[in-house]
Formats: C-alpha cells, sequence, structure tokens
C-alpha cells in the first residue's frame, strides 16, 4: 500500500517537473526573443528615421540635378553650423552663416577647413540637418561630405556644397539647419 | 531523492551549517533571507555614496569631492539603488512569501534560485570594483556617465563603462532567472482549489513584473552590448561618425527602464493592499478592478518610453503619442488608489508601523505620481527635463513608492520571518524620521528643480543655496534614521517577544496559518483553498 502511494506521488512529481520543464523552455525562447528583438530594433530604428526624419541624416551620395520648377513664391532660410570631434585638430567654418534660397534652386556655398597640426590629417564630415523632417528634402548634388578630406600641415582648404531644397519641404517650414560635424576619419573607417 | 526522505526532513530541518548552508541552500527561505540582506548591505553603500554627494551640494563651490567622482558617484549610487537594493528586497519578499502565500512547499526551481541569488554579490563587486582599483593608480574610477550609459560619453568614458556594462549582464541574467522561477511557480505549484483569480495581490503584482523582466531585461542586455561592441569590436551602433546614432541608445535604453519603473513598483503595489486590509480589519476592495489595473499598467509600461527624451528631438506626432499614452497610465493608476483608499474606507483602523508605513506611502506615491503627470506634459518637459524636477519627482515614486513601500513589507511581515516582534517604538520613531526628511530632502528639489537648476552638477548658483542647504542637512537625517531600521531588525531577529502564527489580527492569506517563524520545510501537505 505505502509502495503503491509512492508510485502514485513520484508520477505527480515527474507530471510537475514535466510541466515546469515546458514552462521554463518557453519563457527561456521568450528572453532569447526580446534579445533578438533588441537587435532588430537596429534595422528598424534606421527605417523609422527615414520614414519619419527623426535623425536628420540627409543623402550621403550626389542627388540628380533638379529637374523641379523653382517655386519662385516662398523662401527658405538654410543656416550652417559647423563642429569639430575631439581629436582632429582642425578649424572649420562656413564662409555664410546662412543662405535665404527658393525651393528647387541651385545653391553653391563654402566651408573651409584648416589643419592645424603639424601632420597629414584625414577628416570626414557628417551631417545632420534640423527639424528632421525638412532632412529627406535637402538635396545634396555635390558636397565634401562625400568622401573623405585629407588636409597636409597647416593646408587651408575651401569646399564646396552644391544643395537645393525641394520643392516638396512642407508649406510650414521656412528655416532648417544644416550642421555637420567633422570626425577623424581613423574613428569613420575603423 | 525519495519522498520519504523529503518528509523526514520535515522534522528536522537538516542543513549544512556556516557558510555551506548559504552557499548550497535551494530552500526558498534561506535564499529569501540571503536576497532581503543583500539588499539592505546595498541599500546603505548606495545610501553613504548619495549622503557623500549631498555633502558636496551643501554649499555652492566644490568642496569635498572633484567632478568626475561627483558623476561617478551618482551613477553608481543609482545603479545599485535600482539592481541591487530594490530589485533584491522584492525579488526576496518573492522567495520568501510567494510559495507560504499559494501553499507550495518551494519555489518550482530551487537550484536556478540559488545560482540567481549568487550572480548578485560578484555584480556589485563589479560596480564598485573601480573605486578602489583606481585607488591604486588601475583606471579612472566608475562609470561616470549617470546610470542610462548615454553614449558618446559611454563610448569615450574609461574602463568604469566596461565594469558596469558586465555588471548589468550578471544582474539580468539574476533577475530573467529569478523571473522564470517565480512564473513557474505561480504557475505551476498553486495549492489545490487555488485559482489565478483567488491568489494573494503580491503573487499577481510580481507575475506581472516577472513578465515585464523577462521581456525587457534582455533589451537592455542587447543595448549595453551594443555599447560595449562600439567601445572594443569598431562597431558603429551609436557612433555618428560611422553611421549610427546615440539617440537610437536612448530608445533602446528607454524600452527597458520606463517598464523598470514598473517592475520596481509591481511588487509593492501587490502587498500594500495586503497590508491595508490587514489593518482596516475589512476585506481589499475591487480585487478583481486591482488585478485588471495591474495587467493595464503592465502592457502600457513598454508603449511609452520615449517621454524620458522628448527634447533629444522627435516628431511632432511622436511626441504627442508618447505624451498622451503616459498620461494614459494615470487611469488603471487612479483605479488602484481608489481601491487602496475604499479598502481602509470605514475600516476599523489601527496604526500599527506596517500601516503607518503603507498610509504615508500612499500619500507620498500620490505626490510622485502627480509630478509625473507634469513631467509626461511635453510643452512643460522642456522647462524641467534633466532638473532637480526630475531628481525630487523620481525619488517620490522610488524612495517613497519603492523602499518606504518595501520597509512597510518588511515590518509586516518580519515577524512571521523571525518568530519575534519587532520594537513597536523604534518602528514608529522609525516611520516619522523617515516621512519628514524624505519630505524635507525633496521638496526644496521640486524647487530647485523649477528655478533651473540642472541635475548632475557638483556645482551651483549661489541662488540654489538655501535650498540645497536644507536637502542636505534633511538628507543626512533621513539617511541615519534608517540606521534605526537597521537596529530593530537585527534586534528582531535575534530575538525578542514571540510572534503568534496570526501576528496581526486582521491579516489573511495562508502565510499567517503557519507558525512564526515558519518550519524550515512548509507546506509539504499542500493545503486545500476553498
Amino acid at each position: 500500500m505505502a509502495q503503491l502511494d509512492e508510485a502514485k506521488e513520484l508520477t505527480q512529481k515527474e507530471r510537475l517537473d514535466f510541466k515546469n520543464k515546458n514552462l521554463v523552455r518557453k519563457l527561456i525562447w521568450m528572453a532569447i526573443g526580446s534579445l533578438l528583438f533588441a537587435f532588430a530594433l537596429v534595422p528598424l530604428y534606421d527605417v523609422l528615421c527615414s520614414l519619419t526624419g527623426l535623425n536628420g541624416k540627409t543623402n550621403n551620395t550626389a542627388e540628380v540635378l533638379s529637374t523641379a520648377k523653382v517655386d519662385n513664391t516662398r523662401w527658405v532660410d538654410v543656416q550652417f553650423t559647423t563642429s569639430v570631434m575631439p581629436g582632429l585638430g582642425w578649424n572649420f567654418y562656413p564662409k555664410l552663416g546662412s543662405v535665404k534660397v527658393h525651393p528647387g534652386q541651385i545653391e553653391t556655398v563654402i566651408f573651409v577647413a584648416k589643419n592645424t597640426t603639424n601632420e597629414v590629417v584625414v577628416g570626414r564630415a557628417v551631417p545632420s540637418v534640423t527639424p528632421g523632417i525638412a532632412a529627406a528634402n535637402l538635396k545634396k548634388i555635390e558636397c565634401f561630405c562625400f568622401v573623405n578630406q585629407s588636409l597636409k600641415p597647416g593646408e587651408e582648404k575651401e569646399m564646396p556644397l552644391r544643395f537645393f531644397v525641394s520643392p516638396a519641404l512642407p508649406k510650414d517650414v521656412s528655416e532648417m539647419t544644416l550642421s555637420y560635424a567633422f570626425f577623424p576619419s581613423a574613428l569613420v573607417d575603423k | 531523492m525519495s519522498t520519504t526522505t523529503v518528509a523526514h526532513h520535515d522534522d528536522h530541518a537538516e542543513h549544512p551549517t556556516g557558510i555551506m548552508r548559504w552557499l548550497t541552500t535551494t530552500n526558498h527561505k534561506d535564499i529569501g533571507t540571503m536576497y532581503l540582506t543583500f539588499s539592505l548591505i546595498m541599500f546603505l553603500v548606495g545610501g553613504s555614496m548619495i549622503l557623500a554627494i549631498r555633502a558636496e551640494l551643501f554649499q555652492p563651490g566644490l568642496q569635498l569631492l572633484n567632478p568626475e567622482f561627483f558623476n561617478q558617484l551618482i551613477g553608481v549610487h543609482a545603479l545599485i539603488m535600482i539592481f541591487a537594493a530594490l530589485m533584491p528586497a522584492a525579488t526576496g519578499f518573492a522567495n520568501w512569501m510567494i510559495p507560504l502565500q499559494i501553499g507550495a512547499p518551494d519555489m518550482a526551481l530551487p537550484r536556478l534560485n540559488n545560482w540567481g541569488f549568487w550572480l548578485l554579490p560578484p555584480s556589485a563587486i563589479l560596480l564598485t570594483l573601480p573605486f578602489t582599483l583606481a585607488l591604486f593608480g588601475i583606471g579612472d574610477g566608475a562609470l561616470a556617465t549617470g546610470w542610462t550609459f548615454y553614449p558618446p560619453l559611454s563610448v569615450q568614458g574609461g574602463i568604469g563603462v566596461d565594469f558596469a556594462i558586465f555588471a548589468v549582464h550578471l544582474l539580468g541574467i539574476s533577475s530573467v532567472l529569478g523571473s522564470i522561477n517565480i512564473i513557474v511557480t505561480l504557475f505551476n505549484m498553486r495549492a489545490p482549489g487555488m485559482t489565478l483569480m483567488k491568489m494573494p495581490m503580491f503573487c499577481w503584482g510580481w507575475l506581472i513584473t516577472a513578465f515585464l523582466l523577462i521581456a525587457t531585461i534582455p533589451v537592455l542586455a542587447g543595448a549595453v552590448t551594443m555599447l560595449l561592441t562600439d567601445r572594443h569590436f569598431g562597431t558603429h551602433f551609436f557612433d555618428a561618425a560611422g553611421g549610427g546614432d546615440p539617440i537610437m541608445f536612448q530608445h533602446l535604453f528607454w524600452f527597458f527602464g520606463h517598464p523598470e519603473v514598473y517592475i520596481l513598483l509591481l511588487p509593492v503595489w501587490g502587498f500594500i493592499p495586503q497590508i491595508l486590509e490587514a489593518f482596516s480589519r475589512k476585506p481589499m476592495y475591487g480585487y478583481k478592478a486591482q488585478v485588471y489595473s495591474l495587467w493595464a499598467i503592465g502592457a502600457l509600461a513598454v508603449v511609452v518610453w520615449a517621454h524620458h527624451f522628448f527634447t533629444a528631438g522627435m516628431p511632432v506626432p511622436a511626441l504627442l503619442y508618447f505624451m498622451y499614452s503616459t498620461m494614459a497610465i494615470s487611469l488603471p493608476l487612479a483605479v488602484l488608489f481608489f481601491c487602496w483608499i475604499k479598502t481602509m474606507w470605514k475600516g476599523s483602523m489601527s496604526f500599527e508601523t506596517p500601516m503607518l508605513f503603507a498610509v504615508g506611502w500612499i500619500i507620498l506615491f500620490g505626490i510622485g505620481g502627480l509630478t509625473g503627470l507634469v513631467l509626461a506634459d511635453v510643452a512643460a518637459d522642456a522647462q524641467y527635463h534633466n532638473s532637480y524636477f526630475v531628481v525630487a519627482h523620481f525619488h517620490y515614486t522610488l524612495f517613497a513608492g519603492g523602499i518606504m513601500g518595501i520597509m512597510a513589507g518588511t515590518y509586516y511581515w518580519l515577524p512571521k520571518m523571525t518568530g519575534h516582534m519587532y520594537n513597536e517604538k523604534l518602528g514608529k520613531l522609525h516611520f516619522w524620521l523617515t516621512a519628514i526628511s524624505f519630505n524635507m530632502t525633496f521638496i526644496p528639489q521640486f524647487f530647485l528643480g523649477l528655478a533651473g537648476m540642472p541635475r548632475r552638477i557638483p556645482d551651483y548658483a549661489l541662488q540654489f543655496a538655501e535650498f540645497n542647504m536644507i536637502s542636505t542637512i534633511a538628507a543626512f537625517v533621513l539617511g541615519l534614521s534608517q540606521l534605526i531600521f537597521v537596529y530593530n531588525i537585527v534586534s528582531c531577529a535575534r530575538g525578542g517577544k514571540k510572534a503568534t502564527d496570526q501576528v496581526w489580527e486582521g491579516a489573511k492569506g495562508l502565510e499567517w496559518t503557519l507558525p512564526s517563524p515558519p518550519p524550515y520545510h512548509s507546506f509539504t501537505e499542500q493545503p486545500v483553498v476553498k
């Protein structure tokens, strides 16, 4: 009788063990799933950003020339800011703080970079546009930021940017800021 | 192990003695005690760190700490308080009380349980070791980024960041293991007749917490792993130079970080109603409404994260979405508040220490919640972001809402766990000192924030001097009055008036049917719940 009880008890215990293991397996998969989800968020974030302009990223290869008609009815004030990241011994500034353009009109502005160190330094400019919603509408035809820039010791270089603002820019945006951060290219190419 | 030996263990409580008992134990009560002790120690460690910070902020200018060390203390204080004090305290209660509350002999996975705990001390060492290493000239101290690890600072930071990343990995594994254990226990080990909707509220709070932990801790682990590869293996997840985006880290971090707030609070929302019903001597009001509200808050918790960085730049529709969804959390929370108050309504209340803490908790946590609504407003947040208003707000939710809740639970269950009554006079003294000095510490910080004092800065403008002085004095009173708490717990564990089985006249639940303290192995015969 006692043996019978024990056998019954054992199967109950086994049943519980089985149930527990089953649930543990599911929960571990859930944890692994959320870990994978974290990494899946990286490409998802990029997609979301290009849809919403969240991080102000602009095109990083040359845009084809505008065939769109110039919209003479409104002005857009495009402002420029620059910064040099730590580790890059350069001076870097725009010749003009801002330009007023009509959407569709092609404009050229000059940025100046000077190497203040006594070695050859290679840098790379990373652009960003605010407000984010305008980022997709700032089209660069030619930009020093498309390639690495190399400066000899003490060399000063004028670097052009040719761009236009797409007429598709939402009507309520009349100002945008284009910011360039110059990074040591070792950081970029690493 | 055959069932006969289990029965044999019942009456003898055989276990190894000395350190081996604690290293090898699989007993839920032992492990719960270890979690709670660890939590109390780390609470004092994290508290001492913030007292050093408050001492520096006593007057404008730099007197005691250099700015780097100040920044390190701020980040490590937060990580210790969140991961090593509050979370282990909640897990400790879960280990002690969940098996007793549902009439189970132990947790479902006792060995995993042991491992889950023993991952904690190494991670606490990892967090604090860089301070010591810096004394010997190795590295430049602990992480100086604040607990949020924001890049680019965390990508550029010293070895302290790496230590913190590995500490977070260990803490994360520990919490996920603990959560798995709790979910399996709650689903498979309930006494016959105890349906899910008959579970004590504490079990519900923990069940939702456990699911939130499993869903979000791995995201944090992923984010800090990306940080690690950015730092050492040349990836560009968060590096703008290589096409990454530092703002993405904020999204990943707060996708974990916001649910974390509810992870810390849900267990407390579980046992506070149990304390209220015990000391009001009437049944809990709105059990079902509370359970559904807990679920609603758990679900909303994972879709509101971006309100932590409204000012980082977001499209307006996103701002509006995160503002309204954040404010929506106040609806189920209001349901909870009404249920808590209605539980006390017309009850024959008495104010022993646990009840004092529970009632004080409702008021102070209410202030924390309401100031949160102010911050959830996008327009207002632009003004208050990263100011002392935020610091005061989250200390009302996490110190009052979290730690004072844990203290209520400690006084409530301490006689059950130790078998002795604690010193009621000292308990009440502890409550009043804590409540008053807590308010004196943080009310001035609301005003400082409104006046524009930024957080995480070791120096400040002269006009902030008076409020900072009050805040610092009160913080020291608050810190020192916790020594009463420690003394009370230790002396209660060592002896005192014998506690009855029921302990509190109105206490309900299976844990009160066992002797105080409960035998080493309890409920080997599961009780039947009607």
